[in-house]
């Protein structure tokens, strides 16, 4: 057993759905997640019953998982609601695929819902500045994700028409998804004239306020075969944590995805050749930029150029976002497990916006102010 | 004996920033830890923060009211980084790099720490 070892492809992503992304008026944050979670189980032709590990989040709730199992009244063998932030999903899926291989349990739920909007009309958390960074009058989070983001323009260069192609490439790629809450056209033009948030960011910088709930059921691919779904085998997948403030980030302009994608690619024996299609929890613009330099997609400081004139959006040299992101889809708050759940469906084939032959997809989320991530590399059975 | 956190604080209301440092590794640490971080080394002194510090960087949010507020991460010299709001100029003047006075302000219904950018900008 080696450091980053991982049981890879014995556990399969068996079941997935997602309900009430954009607004899902008069119903509580659990009504979204447990009809995610009924809708997951549906797909993969299992039953409430059959689910012995729950995971999960919910965005007021710290005990989530216990209130997940007393809500379908079931008594599972393990629980856990680990919050790393909008990551916690992808390591739930860590620890899920662990216990599976392991015998501890054999079906894993993971869950989550919010009613952000309908319910609120902004960003629903329990999470905030520290004691010291509470002495600045800077907005949390969108400041913290600013100062990356400042930064980064100051030493490589970076400028608001890069950040503005992710925004615009997110949209383009919503424009294909029914199930995106904004898809109306967006320019260059109208990101870079948009009222400032937290320069350099704008309000197209920023991701969506939305209702939204996602889950999966994972179990191993042994059984996820006998199962309704094509099973998704989970073939690596790693976390990394280097601060929580972003006052203790020490260079800004790199995050811990600089270990947990190169962990995930060594766990799962693949390359970024590899990898047909990418999935990045786009919080902010500034985010999809350091996670594809952080990645290996291209070198640090080159992401704004990588991203330029279109190379994210359809059509372009990598696909990245294709649901429409956080930015265009929907961001009920913790977008980490939507990552998760637009990865399997272009290995289905069952994506909005469908890329032909993918095998593998990576799925990235990001926690706290960049100070968590995790990232996940899903195939096809033919990967195996 | 009160913890560290507290004895920040009381610093603080006396108007004075400290920072801790290891005394075998001399390494400056903030926030307040009971050891230092990454060894656990529990033989730390407090040190005053040096002023002037430097700009890491800054972000400026602007006030539908009029005037704007600019956040910045500052380094100080020999080790220690802190969010703050910078004054003395204009806000979108506040530029990566710029030396900053540290100062805590008592004027509020708690002391906080901020960076004046007066004297850079002369």
């Amino acid at each position: 057993m080696t450091a980053g070892a991982f049981p890879r492809a014995q556990c399969s992503i068996a079941g997935a759905a997602t309900w009430g992304v954009g607004e899902a008026p008069g119903h509580s944050a659990m009504e979204i997640a447990m009809r995610s979670a009924m809708g997951a189980l549906d797909d993969a032709g299992l039953s409430v019953g059959d689910v012995d590990a729950v995971f999960g989040c919910l965005p007021g709730d710290l005990f989530a998982g216990l209130s997940f199992a007393e809500y379908l009244g079931i008594y599972p063998r393990f629980t856990d609601n680990n919050r790393t932030g909008g990551s916690s999903f992808i390591s739930h899926l860590i620890t899920a695929c662990h216990g599976i291989a392991a015998g501890s349990f054999e079906t894993a739920l993971i869950a989550y819902g919010s009613n952000q909007r309908t319910g609120g009309g902004r960003l629903s958390t329990p999470a905030g500045w520290n004691e010291w960074d509470a002495m600045s009058d800077g907005l949390f989070p969108v400041s913290g994700y600013a100062l990356a983001a400042a930064r980064h323009m100051h030493e490589y260069g970076t400028t608001r028409t890069h950040l503005a192609e992710v925004a615009v490439a997110a949209r383009k790629w919503a424009a294909g998804n029914p199930e995106a809450f904004v898809r109306d056209p967006l320019t260059i033009e109208d990101c870079l004239n948009a009222r400032t948030i937290s320069s350099p960011l704008g309000k197209f910088d920023c991701c969506l306020v939305t209702d939204g709930g996602a889950a999966i059921v994972v179990t191993s691919t042994e059984r996820a075969r006998d199962l309704r779904a094509a099973p998704v085998p989970v073939l690596g997948a790693a976390a990394a944590t280097w601060y929580n403030s972003v006052s203790q980030s020490g260079d800004l302009t790199t995050t811990a995805a600089a270990e947990s994608g190169p962990r995930a690619y060594r766990c799962a024996g693949i390359g970024l050749a590899d990898v047909d299609v990418v999935q990045l929890y786009d919080a902010f613009t500034i985010n999809t930029i350091l996670f594809l330099e952080d990645l290996g997609f291209c070198p640090k400081g080159e992401g704004g150029a990588f991203v330029a004139d279109g190379a994210i959006a359809p059509g372009g040299r990598l696909a990245v976002n294709t649901n429409g992101g956080g930015l265009s889809f929907g961001h009920p708050g913790m977008y980490g497990l939507f990552t998760l759940i637009e990865g399997v469906r272009q290995i289905r084939g069952e994506a909005a916006n469908p890329l032909a032959d993918v095998d593998i997809a990576l799925a990235h989320a990001n926690g706290g102010t960049l100070s968590s991530q995790a990232t996940a590399i899903l195939g096809s059975l033919a990967t195996i | 004996m009160t913890g560290p956190e507290q004895q920040w604080r009381e610093a603080l209301s006396e108007g004075r920033l400290v920072f801790q440092r290891s005394r075998a590794s001399g390494t400056v640490f903030f926030p307040p830890r009971i050891t230092e971080p990454g060894t656990g080394d529990g033989d730390w002194e407090w040190v005053e923060a040096p002023s002037p510090a430097t700009v890491y960087s800054v972000t400026v949010i602007p006030s539908r009211a009029g005037r704007a507020t600019a956040v910045a991460l500052v380094d100080f010299d020999g080790g220690g980084r802190m969010m703050g709001n910078v004054v003395g100029i204009d806000a979108e003047s506040v530029a990566i790099g710029m030396r900053v006075d540290v100062f805590v302000d008592r004027t509020g219904d708690a002391p906080r720490v901020q960076f004046d950018a007066t004297r850079a900008a002369r």
